[in-house]
C-alpha cells in the first residue's frame, strides 16, 4: 500500500498538519471512553460542582456498588441513586447466555450451510444461495413485527428461547462470509480424504472446519459483539427482569434515574459494565477484527 | 426458486446421476448430503426470514391489534398513511437525519482514511479509530447524553470557554436531529474509514507514480486520481451506510424518545410506537413495507451506479 510514499519524505508543513489532525481525531475518538471511566469513579453528589475536572471527582466505588446491588437503598439514595433495585450481575449473566448461545449456534449452522453452498454440487444450488443473499435486503424492522407475533403465539415472550431463536440458525451474512473461505480450500485435499474413505461429515469436521479456524473465529467474534450490543429485539421480547439483557437494562436504568439530579455516576458505571466485556474482547482481537472490516464491507 | 423443497424422491437419484450432463461429475449425487447440511439454516431462514416477510406484507393490508386475528381491510392502512401528518413528519425527520449523518460521515471517513493511508500503517491507530463501532448504540447514546447535558455536560463547559451559551442539544428541536446524527457519526466514522481505507489499498501504485512524475500536487492527485478511482468503493459504502442509517432507532429510543415535539420521531421509532405502545400492528406493518420499498430503491440505484463504474480502472 505504501508504495507511493516509500521514499522517505521530508518533514513538511503539510505532513505535520496531517499528523496533528490525526492526533485530534484519535482524542475525539477516545475521549468519551475516558469520560465514562472518569464519571463512573466519581461521587455523584459532587459531580455538578466540577463539570470539567479531568480526574474523577472525589474518587469512589460508590456508583459501581449501587449498580451491582451491593449498597443498601438508603445509601444509594444518599449518593443520588434512584433507590430502585438494580442488579447488573443478573443482566450481565443474561447477556452472556444470549450472546454465547446465539454465536455458537449461528456460526455452526451457518458453517454447515456454507459447506453445502461451497463444497457440494447439487442442482439449484446457486439459485438457493441467491435467495439466501436476497434476504439481506429485507430491513430488520419488516421481519421483526411478524417475528414478534410468532414468538408471542409460541408463548416464548420473556424467555431466552424467544430472544435467541431468530438469530440462532443463520444469518445470510454469516453464510456468505464462510462460503467465501470454503470456496478457496483446495479440492485435492478433499479428494484425497475421500479416497481414504472419508464421508462428508468427516471432511466437514476433520478438514474444512480445522482449516478455517481464522475466518470462523473472526465471524464468531463479530457475531458475539453484534449479539451483545443488540437492543431492539431483546427490548421487544425480553422485558422481564429474569431475561433482561444489559442493553435493555441500561435503557430501563436511564429512565429510572431521577429527573432533577440524574445519577450520572451510576449511569456511567452501568454503561462501563455493559461495554467492558466488548472492550476486553476488542483489545484481545483488535488485529483480527480490524483486518476483517475491509472484507465484510466489500462484497 | 424454492429448490430445497423441490428435492426429487431418492429413487430418482441414481437415475438422475447417470443422466447428468457432461461436466457435472456427480449429478444429483450431493443433493441428499446438501439437504442435511442445509437443514438447520433453511429452517431458520424459512421461519424467521421468508415466512415473516410474506406475513408482514399480508399484515400491512389488515387491521390487527395482536388481541384478535388480523382483519383484512384492503388499502385502508395505506390510505391512512397518506393522510397521517406524523408519518410524513417521521419520513422528513429520517431524511434529515440520513442526509446529515451520511454527509458528515462520508467526508470524515474519507479524510480519516486518507490520513491513515498517507501517514501510518499502525494497527493501533486503526483499532482506536474502530473502537466506538464495537460499543453498543445504547452505551454510545448514554455517554453522549451525559457529555451533552445542558447544565453539567462537559461539551457545554468546553463551549463556555469560547463564550458560547449552553446548548440544549437534546431539548432544542433544531439541535436534536443534528445531535443524534453527530453521535452516530462518531460511532460509525471509523468503520466507514476502514472500508474506504481498504478501497485505497486497491488503487495500484503506478497510477500515483505517474502522477508524481507529472508533478501533480497532493491536492490535485486526490481530486483527479484518488477520488475518481475510489468511486466504486464510495458508492458501495454510501449505500450500505445509508440503508443502515434509515433504520436509526436505538439512539433515539434511549435519548429523546421522539421529542422534543416530534423533532426526532424517526420512521423506525414511529413504527415501533405504533406497533408496541398502541398495538396498531397492521398500520405499523404497512409503514415498514414502505420503508422496505424505499430501501429497495436505494439499493437499485446503487446497482446502477456500480455498473456505470465498472470500467473506471481499465
Amino acid at each position: 500500500m505504501s508504495a507511493t510514499s516509500t521514499s522517505v519524505r521530508q518533514v513538511s508543513v503539510g505532513r505535520t498538519v496531517a499528523w496533528v489532525l490525526l492526533f485530534i481525531l484519535l482524542i475525539v475518538t477516545l475521549f468519551p471512553f475516558y469520560w465514562m471511566l472518569r464519571t463512573a469513579f466519581s461521587d455523584n453528589t459532587q459531580l455538578p460542582g466540577h463539570p470539567h475536572s479531568l480526574l474523577p471527582v472525589e474518587t469512589t466505588l460508590g456508583a459501581f456498588k449501587r449498580v451491582l446491588g451491593l449498597s443498601s437503598i438508603e445509601e444509594a439514595q444518599a449518593q443520588g441513586g434512584s433507590g430502585a433495585a438494580v442488579n447488573f450481575w443478573l443482566y450481565l449473566r443474561n447477556s452472556l447466555v444470549v450472546a454465547t448461545i446465539t454465536t455458537v449456534c449461528q456460526v455452526f449452522f451457518s458453517a454447515m450451510a456454507a459447506y453445502a453452498f461451497a463444497r457440494l454440487r447439487w442442482p439449484g444450488r446457486d439459485k438457493v444461495f441467491a435467495l439466501f443473499l436476497a434476504a439481506l435486503m429485507v430491513p430488520p424492522i419488516f421481519t421483526t413485527l411478524p417475528n414478534f407475533v410468532l414468538i408471542k403465539n409460541l408463548g416464548l415472550l420473556n424467555s431466552f428461547a424467544g430472544i435467541i431463536l431468530p438469530g440462532a440458525f443463520m444469518t445470510p451474512f454469516a453464510i456468505f462470509f464462510l462460503r467465501q473461505f470454503f470456496l478457496g480450500i483446495n479440492r485435492e485435499l478433499e479428494e484425497a480424504a475421500m479416497i481414504d474413505g472419508a464421508g462428508h461429515r468427516r471432511i466437514f469436521f476433520g478438514l474444512i472446519i480445522p482449516m478455517s479456524g481464522a475466518p470462523i473465529a473472526t465471524l464468531a467474534i463479530l457475531t458475539y459483539i453484534n449479539s451483545w450490543n443488540d437492543y431492539f429485539w431483546p427490548l421487544l421480547v425480553g422485558q422481564q427482569e429474569n431475561v433482561r439483557v444489559l442493553t435493555v437494562a441500561l435503557g430501563v436504568f436511564r429512565s429510572q434515574t431521577p429527573q432533577g439530579g440524574p445519577d450520572w455516576a451510576g449511569l456511567m458505571a452501568a454503561t462501563l459494565i455493559a461495554a467492558l466485556p466488548m472492550i476486553i474482547l476488542f483489545l484481545a482481537f483488535a488485529k483480527r477484527i480490524t483486518n476483517s472490516i475491509g472484507f465484510s464491507g466489500i462484497k | 426458486m424454492t429448490a430445497t423443497t423441490n428435492a426429487p424422491p431418492t429413487s430418482e437419484r441414481s437415475h438422475g446421476g447417470r443422466a447428468a450432463p457432461p461436466g457435472k461429475r456427480r449429478g444429483l449425487g450431493d443433493l441428499k448430503v446438501a439437504m442435511i447440511f442445509l437443514a438447520p439454516a433453511t429452517l431458520g431462514f424459512v421461519v424467521f426470514y421468508i415466512w415473516p416477510t410474506l406475513r408482514g406484507a399480508y399484515l400491512s393490508f389488515t387491521e390487527y391489534s395482536l388481541l384478535q386475528p388480523p382483519k383484512f381491510n384492503g388499502l385502508a392502512n395505506y390510505d391512512r398513511m397518506i393522510h397521517d401528518s406524523f408519518f410524513w413528519n417521521a419520513l422528513g425527520v429520517t431524511v434529515e437525519y440520513v442526509v446529515i449523518n451520511i454527509g458528515l460521515q462520508t467526508v470524515l471517513a474519507v479524510g480519516i482514511a486518507m490520513l491513515m493511508y498517507r501517514l501510518t500503517k499502525s494497527i493501533t491507530v486503526r483499532a482506536i479509530i474502530l473502537a466506538p463501532y464495537l460499543v453498543a448504540n445504547v452505551v454510545v447514546a448514554l455517554v453522549w447524553y451525559w457529555m451533552l447535558d445542558v447544565q453539567v455536560g462537559v461539551v457545554n463547559t468546553f463551549l463556555s470557554w469560547f463564550g458560547i451559551d449552553p446548548i440544549a442539544f437534546f431539548g432544542d428541536s433544531h439541535w436534536a436531529i443534528p445531535t443524534v446524527a453527530g453521535i452516530n457519526v462518531w460511532r460509525h466514522m471509523g468503520y466507514t474509514a476502514l472500508l474506504v481505507f481498504a478501497g485505497l489499498q486497491t488503487i495500484p501504485s503506478y497510477v500515483y507514480e505517474a502522477a508524481e512524475v507529472d508533478g501533480s500536487t497532493e491536492w490535485k492527485t486526490f481530486w483527479r486520481i484518488t477520488l475518481p478511482l475510489l468511486r466504486p468503493v464510495l458508492v458501495m459504502v454510501l449505500v450500505v451506510t445509508m440503508i443502515g442509517s434509515f433504520q436509526i432507532f436505538d439512539t433515539v429510543a434511549v435519548t429523546t424518545q421522539g421529542g422534543p415535539i416530534n423533532a426526532t420521531r424517526v420512521i423506525y421509532y414511529y413504527i415501533y410506537e405504533r406497533a408496541f405502545t398502541r398495538f396498531d400492528f397492521g398500520y405499523a406493518s404497512a409503514m415498514a413495507l414502505v420503508l422496505f420499498a424505499i430501501l429497495a430503491v436505494v439499493s437499485l440505484v446503487q446497482l446502477r451506479l456500480l455498473r456505470a463504474r465498472e470500467s473506471d480502472l481499465a
